[in-house]
């Protein structure tokens, strides 16, 4: 079951810089790892991270097995107005999950 | 509880499946490692012909890495961050993972900061690079060399 944890300032003032940071459970699988068989792990990863505020995208990511398990992110953005950022997080094998955090501006 | 004291034989276990964790990954052949002729031709693909100078980028990570596996990374752009100045994207690529790209990063003038933090996997001590896109389609470049003594990708799935 994927997890999300997200750190968004639960209010701010117009125009200050905010810093938001999200970390989603996933393995990372990189594709690149063998059983002690031998046998190759099949890759299976988080490729796509996707922000929006209000409805707009303000960031995005795209990632590679060199990206640690349960990927870490932190960016900024300007606050501009109350309301809702949506995360997304798309992967190998169909994996979609989403999030998100309010925050009021004043 | 009383616990028995380790005997000869726990003891050699022991040390034995430490030095099975500890050597086997640094002697294991990589077959498919990024070559700087990859590393070259990944930043190729995304700056094309674009010349690439350095400057202006920031890339932050620990020069000693015990552990490869997760290693906290940092990259950040002298920007103003204005409607008409600011920055695109940032790229990060290394020399010698299987693969030499590491991750894709689009902001915009809205970010404010051009700054972002993830954290990476290095498969063996070498060169980072991050390549930031500014929005006259410029390209600027950091690189950091980094040591890893316990590397990520080669080890075993148990």
């Amino acid at each position: 079951m994927p997890s999300a944890l997200i750190n968004v300032p639960p209010k701010a003032k117009r125009g200050d810089i905010i810093e938001i940071k999200t970390l989603m459970s996933h393995t990372m699988e990189s594709g690149f790892r063998r059983t002690s068989a031998g046998e190759l792990v099949p890759r299976d990863i988080i490729t796509s991270f996707t922000c929006r505020y209000n409805g707009t995208e303000i960031f995005r990511a795209d990632f590679f097995p060199a990206i640690a398990a349960n990927p870490f992110l932190s960016f900024f953005t300007v606050a501009k107005e109350s309301g809702k950022f949506e995360f997304e997080w798309i992967g190998d094998n169909g994996f979609a999950s989403t999030a998100s955090a309010s925050i009021r501006v004043e | 509880m009383h616990r028995n004291p380790p005997t000869r034989r726990t003891f050699l276990g022991l040390a034995g499946s430490a030095a099975v964790a500890g050597v086997v990954p640094i002697v294991t052949l990589r077959p498919s490692d990024a070559t700087p002729a990859m590393l070259a031709s990944a930043i190729r693909n995304v700056v094309g012909e674009a010349p690439v100078r350095a400057g202006k980028v920031k890339l932050e990570i620990p020069p000693l890495v015990e552990n490869g596996n997760t290693v906290p990374m940092t990259v950040s752009v002298a920007s103003p961050m204005t409607a008409n100045e600011y920055v695109k994207s940032i790229h990060v690529f290394n020399e010698k993972n299987p693969q030499p790209n590491m991750g894709n990063f689009y902001i915009g003038p809205w970010a404010g900061r051009a700054q972002i933090s993830t954290r990476i996997r290095l498969a063996d001590t070498q060169k980072v690079v991050a390549i930031a896109r500014l929005s006259d389609d410029t390209f600027w470049s950091a690189s950091a060399d980094i040591i890893v003594t316990l590397a990520a990708c080669t080890e075993e799935v148990n």
